[in-house]
């Protein structure tokens, strides 16, 4: 194993207001007076596009933040309200020229056809570095933001009528996934022709109605906006069970996965595999991204010593879905290959503070693994796709009318 | 008497998706490119203008049951191209046309609100209605909307997104990092609305934006439309650019405001206005005459004849005179996703006029459609149309004009050359921007201050 050089892992970077402690914000190098301005965005991912990474995620939630898992809070020690992850991801796009911005969408209470035309149009305004992170809120004050469903609520996490609502989300997500992907392909990438000679400027011939029908939703298109240089931009979600698993391997390009070593990693990457192939997509390239959650200083004792300080400020200690690490940029870099080496082909990095965890990953973690040759030198790519190794997918529409 | 010179406000309509758009030139070009945006949107910002204008639609249009191909087909989601937009401008207003029927208004509000702090208090709402099943087929409700319901959903819509903007006051962020209080107010966000379309409670999670709310424009001509508009816009999206239709618009909102406690400076009436500038006024005319011709192809007139005869005309000669048969008058129309075919209320009498008017003039289907159809309203040299606008704005014609060029991304870079430093050096036009705010370009009252300004009086 060790005489063969290790494969290149990509990394990205989850982008959630100051950083993923609750009370990062409180910490000096963060601008807490400033996450409601363009210029804060515009300058997290200008670090990370100079760390090379592969993409950014940006959070998003139709409702503020909570400590509570179902329900809000009524806190004012802690960051809320957030803006809309899409138009942030818009703001930035003419800004940076390499990095992917993949921000996060509530499939729950919105349209897949206002969605899949934001996120062709995002491809257009970053020229093919635009992905999208679907979620579910099982949230009953965000349905009553809504007012037009009510979803059963969750009473016990590991109860059958809790395990049915997720199920139903989650299947609405999927059916949502699809009716995204079908209008990205409703047009064809040469149906617009411009024929002077005969008056017309598309050919509708390569139009397509979609067609959708499904329990929640039917939608009819084509979509109102062209085929996006991407073909298809990025679908990415995060997973932490058997039914999310099954919507990434079924409809997602990378998922975002939460082992806390490495031979849980092992387990869940088989499982997703397993899905892979019962859905016919075996021969498809989907990634599994690591989810951490990273403290990260060059002296093991001052990040440990950052992160109690900040559990305190917070009164208490910070839990999370994923593995938290504390340490060095070398310890987390032997810790990436180790999670690596069971399957994973990437990280998505949760930087605790924002200010202080993401240059220390592109100054610190980045450099490390580039010494180790784990990590590019340089963008190989100009669109997103191709900076994670996915080909440009034909059209599906495209390829019926010749079949 | 002399009373003091108006200040004209100017704006640019991105070319949209009807045969005013020349797509055919040489130098049209993408119409779904960034590139073309950043391009027209600078331009906008370097001649001063106060805003850009972006339309929507959200379902391609049909007629006789097929995708209609003669237009510019396909555009970009709107909030997102504004988004992107506010990267490549400091100053422009970014006016977006968004439906209040296949929205709600938590999302609509957080998007707004967004765009409104990522452009630095830039954001503007044309608020528009509709109810057609034919759109709603793309979307989770389909068409729920019966037609005469479709202006109070609009004006309760846009007061439930008022209330979501005004759940913050502006003041609840602390952010202090030393004492750890990050909100003054723990109920900051806070709405109960309950009403005959929208029932929704919670907290609102976009904080106070730099303008408050985003400037309204309302662009419905209809009784209940000006109402609207009226009470809730701060500008009219309108469609009288010539002379006498623009004053009789333009005194007929302007008097509606009283009811509603509003002055007349308060709502700002700009129509819609497209234009053919060159070195001379005869050649301005010659150069209009054949744009008219390149936006009426003879396919094209046939189908905009279907739009009043509501039936299949493609085996007339468009060079030919005008159909013996009289239009269909059944509900069912022959042309979907189009709110001009509305405007023929009365098929068979516009049908016998055009006839008349075809036989009078000796003119062919193709001659019709373009007599009849929109001549550009400002032909001429710079001069010309600085001093026609000029005219227009100051007789109360209009307070400014939302100008259509008709080719993508370079029709206004003349205008902005030309035109733009005539009215300057008139004194009628601004030279520099006002503040960093689209209500400072359009000199209107922050919402706070509108409020106090009530509850003085």
């Amino acid at each position: 194993m060790s005489s063969t050089p290790p494969s290149p892992l990509h990394l990205a970077v989850a982008l959630d207001g100051t950083g993923w402690h609750p009370a990062s914000w409180r910490e000096p190098v963060s601008r807490p007076r400033d996450l409601f301005t363009a210029a804060y965005w515009a300058d997290l991912v200008a670090a990370a596009e100079r760390g090379l990474l592969d993409f950014v995620t940006i959070e998003d939630g139709l409702g503020p933040q909570s400590s509570h898992f179902l329900d809000p809070d009524e806190r004012t020690d802690q960051v809320r309200g957030r803006l809309d992850a899409v138009l942030i991801a818009a703001r930035i796009a003419p800004l940076t020229r390499h990095i992917g911005l993949v921000p996060t969408a509530v499939v729950t209470h919105t349209e897949p056809f206002h969605i899949s035309k934001a996120i062709a149009t995002l491809d257009y305004v970053s020229t093919g570095r635009a992905g999208l992170r679907v979620q579910i809120t099982a949230r009953p004050n965000e349905s009553a933001h809504f007012g037009r469903r009510t979803i059963a609520r969750i009473q016990a996490y590991d109860s059958p009528a809790a395990h049915e609502v997720v199920t139903d989300l989650f299947d609405e997500a999927a059916d949502y996934v699809e009716v995204v992907r079908r209008l990205w392909d409703s047009w064809e990438d040469d149906a617009e022709i411009r024929d002077a000679a005969t008056g017309r400027f598309i050919d509708r011939d390569k139009l397509h109605y979609i067609d959708f029908e499904g329990r929640h939703f039917s939608v009819k298109g084509p979509s109102i906006t062209p085929r996006p240089p991407q073909g298809q931009p990025l679908v990415s979600a995060l997973a932490h069970d058997t039914v999310p698993y099954r919507l990434v391997a079924r409809a997602a390009d990378i998922g975002y996965v939460t082992p806390f070593d490495a031979d849980e990693a092992r387990t869940i990457v088989a499982r997703i595999r397993a899905e892979q192939n019962a859905a016919g997509r075996a021969g498809e390239s989907l990634h599994v991204f690591g989810d951490l959650v990273v403290f990260l200083d060059d002296d093991p004792a001052a990040a440990t010593a950052r992160r109690d300080r900040l559990d305190a400020l917070a009164g208490q200690p910070y839990t999370s879905d994923a593995l938290i690490f504390t340490g060095t940029p070398s310890e987390l870099a032997d810790l990436l290959q180790e999670l690596q080496s069971a399957g994973l082909t990437g990280f998505r990095l949760r930087p605790a503070v924002a200010g202080h965890d993401l240059p220390a990953i592109t100054r610190g973690l980045v450099p490390e693994l580039q010494r180790r040759g784990a990590f590019r030198h340089a963008y190989e790519a100009d669109t997103l796709r191709g900076l994670l190794g996915l080909a440009r997918p034909a059209n599906r529409y495209a390829a019926a009318a010749t079949a | 008497m002399s009373k003091p010179l108006k200040q004209i406000h100017l704006a640019a309509h991105f070319p949209g998706v009807n045969n005013t758009t020349v797509w055919s030139d040489p130098r049209a070009g993408s119409h779904i490119e960034f590139s073309s945006f950043a391009h027209f949107a600078r331009t906008a910002e370097r001649a001063k203008f106060d805003f850009l204008f972006l339309a929507e639609g959200l379902r391609l249009r049909e007629q006789g049951g097929k995708i209609y191909d003669l237009d510019v087909v396909g555009r970009p989601d709107t909030f997102t191209v504004l988004a992107a937009l506010a990267a490549v401008t400091e100053h422009l207003g970014l006016t977006g046309t968004i439906n209040s029927t296949f929205n709600e208004p938590y999302e609509v509000a957080r998007q707004f609100a967004t765009l409104d702090h990522l452009s630095g208090g830039r954001s503007a709402w044309n608020v528009v209605t509709s109810w057609d099943a034919f759109t709603g087929e793309n979307f989770r409700r389909g068409g729920f909307l019966p037609q005469e319901e479709r202006y109070s959903r609009a004006k309760e819509f846009l007061a439930t997104a008022n209330e979501l903007f005004d759940s913050w006051h502006g003041d609840e962020i602390l952010a202090d990092q030393e004492t750890g209080t990050f909100l003054r107010d723990a109920q900051a966000g806070a709405f109960v609305h309950t009403g005959e379309h929208f029932d929704i409670h919670g907290r609102f999670n976009v904080p106070r934006s730099p303008q408050g709310r985003p400037v309204v424009f309302q662009a419905g001509d209809s009784d209940e439309g000006r109402e609207f508009a009226a009470s809730s816009a701060d500008a009219i999206f309108s469609r009288y650019a010539t002379l006498e239709a623009g004053q009789a618009f333009y005194t007929d909102v302007k008097n509606r405001l009283a009811k509603y406690g509003r002055r007349h400076d308060q709502l700002l009436i700009l129509p819609a206005a497209t234009f053919t500038l060159a070195d001379t006024d005869a050649e301005a005319e010659e150069l209009a005459k054949v744009v008219r011709r390149q936006q009426v192809s003879g396919a094209t007139a046939l189908k905009h004849l279907e739009f009043v005869w509501n039936r299949d005309l493609s085996a007339y000669d468009p060079d030919g005179p005008l159909p013996d048969i009289d239009p269909d008058v059944s509900d069912n129309h022959v042309s979907q996703g189009r709110a001009q075919v509305r405007m023929y209320r009365d098929p068979l009498a516009t049908a016998r006029e055009w006839r008349e008017l075809a036989a009078a003039n000796n003119w062919s289907i193709r001659d019709l459609v373009i007599e009849t159809g929109n001549r550009q309203n400002f032909i001429g040299s710079a001069e010309t149309i600085a001093r026609t606008i000029n005219e227009f704005v100051q007789a109360d014609a209009s307070d400014g004009f939302i100008l259509v060029p008709h080719i993508t991304p370079g029709g206004l870079d003349e205008f902005a050359d030309k035109v733009v430093p005539l009215l300057q050096e008139q004194g009628v036009f601004r030279t520099e921007y006002e503040g960093p705010t689209l209500r400072d370009q359009l000199g209107l009252a922050h919402p706070d201050d509108v409020r106090d300004e009530r509850v003085a009086s």
